[in-house]
Parts: C-alpha cells; structure tokens; sequence
C-alpha cells in the first residue's frame, strides 16, 4: 500500500503513456512510434520546410498537445513559472546533439521504450547505450557539473512555447496548403489530428503533474538510490507490451526488420549514449523538456528549439539514419557531437564550496 | 545549521546540493528551493535517507529543513 501511495502518479502516467502510444499507433500513427518526441519533432520542422526529407513532413498534433497540456495543468496547478536564463546557447547546442544521437538511433528515450515493448531488441541496445550515457553524464554532474542557475523571466517570456504551439496547430487547422506534407513514409502515417491531439495533451498534463522522465528514471536510481521515476519507466514498457498484444499490433522479437530501426548495433548504442550524456547535462529527456516547456521553462524551451534546429540540419545533410542504416555524415556527427558535450561538460564543472 | 540556496538551479542539482550538504554537516541543512518539483524531489530524499523534514512556503520560496 505504502509503494502505491508513493508512486502511484509515475505509475499511472506510465501505463498512460504507453497505452497512448499503442493506441496512436493502432489508429494510425508509424509502427512502434506512437509518440516519439524526436520524430515527431522532426517531422513538425519538415511540415515547415525547413528539411526536405518528404517521407518526414507532418506537423503533429501529439507535440502541440504536449506543450499545450503542460501549460493548462501548469497554469491550474499554479505552478506555471516563467523562469530561464541559465546558459540558454549551451542548453541550444545540447538539445542539438540530443537530437543528432535520436536520429542516429531512430528515436527518443520515449519510443526506445515503445520500441523495447514491441519487441524491437535494437533498442536493448540503444538502452544499454542511454544507460551508460547516463553515467557519464552522471560522473560530471558528480564533479560539480552546473550550468548555473535560472532566473524569473516576464511572464510573456513564458508563454512563448505555447503560442507557437498554438501557432503551428492553426497552421495545421487553417493554412495545410502552405505546409509540406508528406504523401508517403513515416510522415504520412496518421492518427486523426483531433485524437492526436487529445491525447497528447493528456501526455503532457500527466508529465508536468507526475514528473515523469526518462533520463531522470536511470539517473535517479544510480546517483540517490530512489527507483520513484524508473517505475514509470516500467510501467510504460509493460504498457506497450500488454497493448500491443492486445490490440493486435504485433510483437516480434529480432533484430532485423524492425518497423524504421536499423540494425547496425554500435551506431545504435552511440546514438543513444549521446541522448543519455547530453540529456544528463540538460537535466531532463526530450520529452520532459517538451513538458517544462509547457510550464513556462524558457531554458527547456530553447533546449526544444535546439533539437528542432537539429532535426532540420540531420535531414538536410543526411545525417538521420534511415532503414538501411547508419549514414557516414551521421557516423562524423554524432561523434563530433559526443566531443561536443563532452567539451561543455569539463567546461562547467563548478567549484564546490563547503 | 548550514543553509544553501538551490534557488533557480534545475533537476537534479537542488537534491545533489543538500546530498553534499549533508557529507559536510550531517546533523541536518536547511535548503530554500523556488519551485515544488525541487521541494518534491528534496522530500523524497530526505524519506529515503532517513532524515526528518520539515517545510514551509513564503512567495513562492519553499524553505526545507532536514534534520536527523
């Protein structure tokens, strides 16, 4: 009983989570995706134009959802707080390279887990990768790592995330002609936008109330013994697991053909190594930037945009891995990212008072 | 008692700041946080490691005490 009243909220968001992503998916949604902050991310930038992949062009409802979800429980929860300033260039670049590590992989942590559930072993990599990218990160968060503190911003500051989430839903509502919109691929595979919405929003409401991370999951657990976070993480994999057998999905463990996943385990597990150390170093996984974005946290909001900008650039340079695998640009970009962040964790280590 | 101030500092640094507080005066901190994710994830370490707590809330800075 004592377990359940703890962490009941991480539990619930979890199956939540997981059951949305299944359900998303069945309705439509890319294979093992549902929702994938990545993606989807990714895909959103392609809808602007602003990368020309045209099997990746769509501007989901799911993130908007998210962002716009946060905010309302935020605002009602009276914990909508418009604060930043904590080295907002480094958060930038750092976002970037979390989204270099994705698409290297062919995921954020979020569809790693819904990928783990449908029986995609590729990811088993790409978490043992997440994991030990975690650890590095937490090594510098150990020796002092801070990139100092925040600040109160003008309230407007705060809304800005959601306004231009409002922006892209009337986009997507009223000006479709004006977007790219995939016609075949990934980009083209939809669940109705009404429903997308709804339930990311109902994602993103249960993140900002729950906490829910998966970064914070592995992290928590090594660095203060406290499991809270990782249940969660559990719970979603039991989700997408007991849904997709449920629904019909199918689940197939093997390595090879995986819906779009590549089998090239190095890239695999560096792809998500970059995720882990430079999402350590953020403070939180995509998604839960998407989250505290929502939330009026103008530093995870600047971190969003720096994936955004990150997404284009993988797509532009092909960078992004693809089905067939690994691209060399995206080999040279992920390693030069991994120095990057390796570079901005040595230069923040604080000196620590007692 | 020692006080330090995790104000404006994000996830996780708040409870790694009272965790290295604690090494250097294990009697017990007082931590002043300014949002409720911080003073959550305080309280939750102060239950796994044994330390009793106590909390208050002024304007939006929550004030934690930890004592053995």
């Amino acid at each position: 009983m004592q377990f359940i009243k703890k962490h009941w909220q991480v539990i619930v968001t979890g199956l939540v989570v997981g059951l949305v992503a299944v359900a998303l998916t069945a309705l439509g949604n890319p294979k093992n995706m549902g929702i994938c902050t990545a993606c989807f991310l990714r895909d959103t930038v392609g809808g602007l134009g602003l990368h020309r992949a045209e099997v990746v062009q769509y501007i989901r409802p799911e993130i908007l959802g998210i962002v716009l979800g946060a905010l309302a429980i935020s605002l009602i929860g009276k914990e909508f707080a418009p604060k930043g300033g904590s080295a907002p260039m480094l958060r930038f670049v750092l976002g970037f390279c979390v989204m270099i590590g994705a698409l290297m992989f062919l995921g954020c942590p979020l569809r790693m887990v819904i990928r783990i559930g449908g029986g995609d072993l590729n990811a088993i990599i790409g978490l043992v990768g997440f994991a030990l990218g975690i650890g590095i990160g937490i090594i510098f968060l150990n020796k002092g790592f801070s990139l100092k503190r925040s600040y109160d911003l003008p309230k407007l500051e705060g809304f800005v995330p959601s306004a231009i989430a409002l922006g892209l839903l009337a986009l997507l509502l009223f000006g479709a002609g004006l977007l790219f919109f995939s016609e075949s691929g990934p980009g083209s595979l939809r669940a109705p936008i009404a429903i997308s919405l709804i339930a990311g929003a109902l994602v993103g409401i249960l993140l900002q109330r729950s906490r829910l991370c998966m970064v914070g999951g592995i992290r928590d657990v090594v660095m203060f013994k406290d499991a809270h976070l990782l249940y969660g993480f559990i719970a979603m994999i039991v989700a997408v697991l007991i849904g997709n057998l449920v629904v019909g999905n199918g689940v197939k463990f093997s390595f090879a053909d995986q819906p779009i996943a590549h089998a090239d385990a190095l890239w695999n597990l560096l792809g998500m190594l970059l995720v882990g150390f430079a999402s350590v170093l953020l403070g939180g996984c995509p998604l839960r930037q998407l989250t505290l974005a929502g939330s009026g946290n103008t530093d995870s909001g600047v971190a969003v945009l720096g994936m955004a900008v990150g997404a284009a650039v993988a797509h532009n340079f092909k960078l992004a891995s693809s089905a067939d695998g690994p691209t060399a640009g995206g080999r040279v970009a992920v390693l030069i990212c991994l120095v990057v962040v390796a570079i901005i964790g040595f230069a923040n280590l604080q000196k620590q008072k007692d | 008692m020692k006080t330090i101030d995790a104000c404006g500092r994000a996830c996780p640094e708040p409870v790694l700041m009272t965790k290295r507080a604690l090494e250097s005066s294990p009697e017990g901190v007082t931590v002043l946080a300014d949002n409720a994710i911080a003073a959550a994830n305080i309280t939750r370490f102060a239950a796994n490691a044994g330390f009793k707590l106590s909390q208050t809330e002024q304007l939006g800075i929550y004030t934690l005490t930890l004592t053995k």
